[in-house]
């Protein structure tokens, strides 16, 4: 008999299983090593930031986004854009306030908690997927952009959907960047 | 895919990380080394799992370590095992000329003396995926100049 031929999208999948499961075996090891969830989630943000500000550099290389003139063109392309190339998911947009400063980010899939079931006991206040807050925040940061990230409702928590709030911090000054004739 | 980079960043951070976090003592005894070997470990036999859930058994051994060689390194590293030697009583010799984790650090003598915590977690991942295909194994890696490397595996016999 002949052995059935191998399917190629199978292997695609299972790479993005790779960082899936890597992901989880950090945080499991997180967990064993810190007792409170506040020393997890700041960890695992603080791990986000170190990455976010070397994946900002391989992003803007890959793709080709104009420069953006508003915080609500910058979270469009990081919702529709960034997601979509890293984690194969487009998260939705919407503003929060008047002033245009503070955005959320619907999830209503997250490749990351693909193989969680639930937190472990214990837990219940541990951020599982507190890195993306971290490499939010240190992408903005190399381009000059300070901003708080951080998870405004989880599903893992029993939330209805997971909820990034991106909150911009300076005001973007469009004349800095001009250049001089 | 773009997939690769945000792996290749998550594994140097937590390499950093782990390093960061050691308390004294640790490096020289070696526990960081161990607790990313631990974490390369359980991915490794999640992977094996979801690869090989439609493919055919092994014959033996020897196809196992082939298929590590081939379809498990093409899929995590996209690419083959360049060479693969065994002395037929079970010590296998895994050799990448050209190591992924490793492309990015240096070609040459440079840095060679910190490969080693960068390949902790693959030696773990080999590890744990041949061990849920029932093989239970020691596999150590090193490196004489970036970025190739050789992976060592010694079958135990239970």
């Amino acid at each position: 008999m002949s052995r059935p031929a191998h399917r190629r999208p199978e292997y695609h999948k299972i790479n993005k299983d790779l960082f899936v499961l890597t992901y989880g075996a950090l945080v499991a090891q997180l967990c064993k090593d810190y007792e409170k969830d506040e020393d997890v989630n700041k960890y695992l943000d603080k791990m986000g930031y170190g990455i976010g500000t070397r994946l900002v550099e391989d992003f803007l290389a890959r793709s080709c986004v104009r420069r953006c003139h508003s915080y609500s063109e910058i979270t469009d392309v990081i919702a529709q854009v960034a997601f979509k190339m890293y984690l194969g998911i487009t998260p939705s947009v919407t503003c929060n306030n008047s002033s245009r400063t503070e955005f959320s980010l619907i999830l209503d899939k997250n490749p990351l908690v693909e193989f969680v079931e639930e937190l472990p006991a214990g837990r219940s206040s541990l951020c599982y997927c507190n890195l993306l807050c971290g490499i939010i925040r240190g992408a903005l940061e190399m381009i000059h952009l300070a901003a708080d990230v951080t998870f405004l409702q989880d599903r893992l928590k029993g939330d209805r959907v997971t909820e990034i709030g991106i909150t911009f911090l300076r005001k973007l000054d469009e004349k800095k960047y001009r250049r001089k004739k | 895919m773009a997939d690769e980079a945000l792996f290749l960043l998550l594994h140097n951070e937590m390499v950093s990380g782990v390093y960061k976090s050691a308390e004294q003592g640790e490096v020289e005894n070696g526990r960081c080394i161990t607790k990313l070997e631990n974490m390369g470990f359980r991915v490794g036999q999640g992977l094996i799992e979801r690869f090989t859930k439609d493919t055919a058994r092994f014959k033996d051994e020897l196809d196992i370590m082939k298929f590590i060689c081939k379809d498990f390194w093409t899929t995590v590293f996209k690419k083959q095992i360049d060479n693969l030697r065994t002395n037929h009583q079970g010590i296998y010799v895994l050799q990448d000329n050209k190591f992924r984790l490793l492309t990015q650090m240096s070609t040459g003598k440079q840095y060679l003396e910190h490969a080693s915590k960068y390949l902790a977690f693959t030696c773990g991942l080999i590890r744990g995926g041949l061990s849920n295909l029932g093989i239970k194994s020691i596999v150590t890696a090193e490196v004489s100049s970036m970025p190739a490397c050789k992976f060592q595996v010694m079958i135990q016999k239970l």
